[in-house]
């Protein structure tokens, strides 16, 4: 996973409330075989208003969305995570966020800030004309009008995120014990290590 | 190694793990993996935007069971016949270019080893006692009847797995399900287990790894044990085992991904410390009377909605928890059931053999030994019959099971998930009864508007013949308990 450290761009503002994962990706999407492309159904339903933020030339390619309260609520989908990696997205920012798509933000590698509505309100306006810097190292959101907001996240999550760690590249941290273990499974129990012969 | 007794469930959990972190979770080594086409393609995509190979291709399986129609795949010029599901089409096409891009064995649409997973990874030696095995299906509990720890996994973990032949676990609890002395005649493994769940509840093992212990699991066949560890799932718990014994072995032995010669004895030495310790505690335990296990149906959509053939449907208000009797009430209207009525007396219109839990060579030969020299009733407007892989459906043939099955009236199919739960065109038609001897009895499981009752491979051959859900010791030699 890409190392982030800070995001900086325009950002969609979108303010919608209880933004649930029906909302950011249709359940018609969730036979996919990719998760590529995803991008293309996000906010499906409300992109059918030709006014919508998604489409607006302005935004395009914006890494932030500024959303209201309760973003990602509903069911657990992890396509929903996905689909807003591939519009390009790197960051949301709300007032709270469901805790099951925070995780699965996390997990691919888009950063969720918490910041208070003034904050979001703010940020709304801003947005509209000019970049917002989310700086993650400093746990700092800012403008360039010296707005300055400071957020919380999990130390844990930050580490990960600021090392490009996803759950694969954490667990390869302790490859030398996994290494180690193959090692005295093939010694000791070559039948187990065999499996189908079809070695790498 | 330490001196206290520990279970059996213990024993392959310490085998396995790598490390502890201070949270209490662990890095437990997978030692198979079994892959199928609609839990996998995300995981593969992932690996391939990241960059990442399978760390251990040898210790991953790959075969497609869950869209596949059971149709003919290859036409009369020798084509294969195309999936006409865009959807279905596309995941099985996945798993095509995956396993081999991915340096994984693939048994595809048309190989004779091509099946069901939880029917391909025993039968093919690739499952094996002691073993960590997952796969991205809840029933993978049922490898646990040839004595490995398995359980099912989520996309991501898929994706981890292929990376890292890893996963990061907490240890579960254990539980004891002791069954004290004998089935009676023509009662069956399934019947069993689904007396078991009615007993536990779906929640009954939350949490834990369930061991099923007696003299009924020793004289079982290893299909009749996967049969049990299949359904544990539907109990609640992570996973099912039962200890691996000789029988085990002799099931195991001479399967292709088996060990051989000096390998042979190493593992078999090995497999016979796999049992739980005497003195070892459990943390939860519960005893089942074989005596009082009958021919089992169900009436609702849970499986732990379990009742003997000689039963009725249970009044809603029967139940003292108010949220079961409202879900019972719920079941009884989609199931077009009312309080008191007969079990066998209810008409069936569909007969589905076949799914992880009942598709295997045992299983099939149950069914044919009640179809022999009979009919299917007049009511039966559906019935199919789907072999848990291309060996199985080799092995009936050449037992002549087909031929019984088609002059009964019953259709023979290439194998698959089936209509275990409708992916492919095999379907049960809204408002409709299945006797089905899949797992689940779910809304809509079997397709929109299906009503499912669950039973063995012998109680669906029964119901194909009376048309209505039937004590099956009616129509052989086993005199039923009270008829
Ligand atoms: S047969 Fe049914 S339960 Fe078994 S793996 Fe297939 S769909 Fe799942």
């Amino acid at each position: 996973m890409e190392k982030v450290s800070t995001v900086e761009g325009r950002a969609y503002p979108f303010g919608m409330k209880n933004v649930d994962t029906d909302i950011i990706i249709p359940a018609h999407f969730l036979k996919t075989v990719t998760r590529e492309g995803l991008g293309k159904g996000a906010f499906e339903a409300l992109r059918k208003d030709p006014s919508n933020v998604f489409d607006n030339p302005e935004y395009a390619g914006s890494p932030i969305i500024v959303a209201g309260d309760n973003f990602g609520c509903g069911s657990s989908r992890e396509h929903a995570a996905w689909a807003l990696l591939d519009m390009g997205l790197k960051a949301v920012i709300a007032p709270s966020f469901s805790d099951i798509f925070s995780g699965n933000a996390f997990k691919n590698g888009i950063v969720t800030v918490a910041l208070p509505q003034e904050a979001i309100d703010r940020l709304m306006e801003v947005a509209e004309t000019d970049p917002i810097t989310i700086d993650l190292e400093a746990q700092t959101v800012t403008t360039p009008f010296q707005d300055r907001w400071t957020f919380e996240i999990d130390p844990f999550r930050k580490y990960c995120l600021t090392e490009g760690l996803d759950e694969v590249g954490l667990t390869l941290q302790s490859d030398d014990a996994i290494r180690s273990y193959e090692e005295r499974q093939q010694s000791e129990q070559p039948w187990l290590a065999r499996g189908t012969g079809l070695a790498a | 190694m330490s001196s206290t007794p520990r279970t059996l469930y213990e024993k392959i959990w310490d085998a396995h793990v790598i490390e502890q972190r201070d949270d209490g979770t662990c890095l437990v080594f997978i030692d198979r993996h079994l892959v199928h086409e609609v839990t996998s393609p995300q995981a593969f995509e992932a690996l391939r935007m990241a960059g990442r190979k399978v760390r251990r291709p040898e210790l991953t399986l790959a075969v497609p069971d869950h869209n596949l129609p059971t149709t003919p795949r290859v036409d009369a010029a020798g084509n294969r016949v195309p999936i006409e599901d865009a959807e279905s089409r596309g995941q099985l096409e996945a798993l095509e270019r995956n396993a081999p891009e991915f340096g994984v064995q693939y048994f595809g649409a048309t190989a004779a080893q091509q099946g069901i997973v939880h029917v391909v990874g025993p039968e093919q030696g690739f499952s094996l006692p002691g073993a960590t095995i997952v796969c991205g299906d809840s029933h993978t509990a049922c490898h646990g009847g040839i004595g490995a720890l398995a359980f099912g996994i989520g996309t991501s973990e898929v994706e981890h797995v292929l990376a890292t032949q890893t996963l990061q676990l907490r240890k579960s609890k254990t539980m004891e399900v002791r069954v004290e002395g004998d089935l009676g005649p023509g009662v069956t493994s399934k019947d069993l287990i689904m007396h078991i769940i009615g007993t536990i509840g779906t929640a009954g093992g939350t949490g834990h790894v369930i061991e099923y212990r007696g003299k009924v699991f020793e004289e079982m066949s290893v299909e009749g044990r996967l049969t049990v560890c299949n359904m544990s799932i539907e109990g609640g718990a992570r996973a099912g085992l039962i200890a691996p014994d000789e029988t085990t072995f002799r099931y195991v032995k001479g399967r292709p991904y088996a060990p051989k010669g000096e390998d042979w004895d190493k593992a078999v030495a090995y497999w016979k410390t796999l049992h739980t310790d005497p003195g070892a505690a459990f943390d939860k335990s519960v005893t089942i009377n074989a005596a009082d296990v009958e021919p089992t149906v169900t009436w609702g959509t849970s499986p732990e909605d379990t009742v003997a053939i000689g039963g009725i449907v249970p009044d809603p208000m029967s139940f003292a928890d108010p949220s079961k009797q409202r879900a019972a009430q719920a079941s009884l209207d989609y199931m077009g059931l009312a309080p008191g009525q007969r079990m066998d007396e209810v008409e069936v219109q569909n007969i589905f053999i076949g799914s992880c839990t009942n598709s295997r060579i045992e299983d099939l030969r149950a069914a044919a030994e009640v179809l022999k020299g009979r009919k299917i009733h007049p009511n039966i407007k559906w019935g199919i019959i789907v072999p848990g892989s291309g060996l199985v459906k080799m092995q009936a043939e050449a037992e002549g099971l087909d031929k019984i099955f088609i002059d009964a009236g019953l259709e023979w199919r290439e194998p698959g998930c089936s209509a275990c739960l409708g992916m492919n065109p095999d379907k049960v038609p809204a408002g409709e009864r299945s006797a089905s001897t899949s797992n689940r009895n779910f809304v809509g499981r079997q397709g929109p508007g299906a009503r499912t009752h669950l039973v063995s491979p012998a109680m669906a051959a029964a119901a194909a013949v009376t048309g209505k859900l039937t004590d099956v010791r009616k129509l052989t030699n086993d005199a039923p308990a009270l008829a």
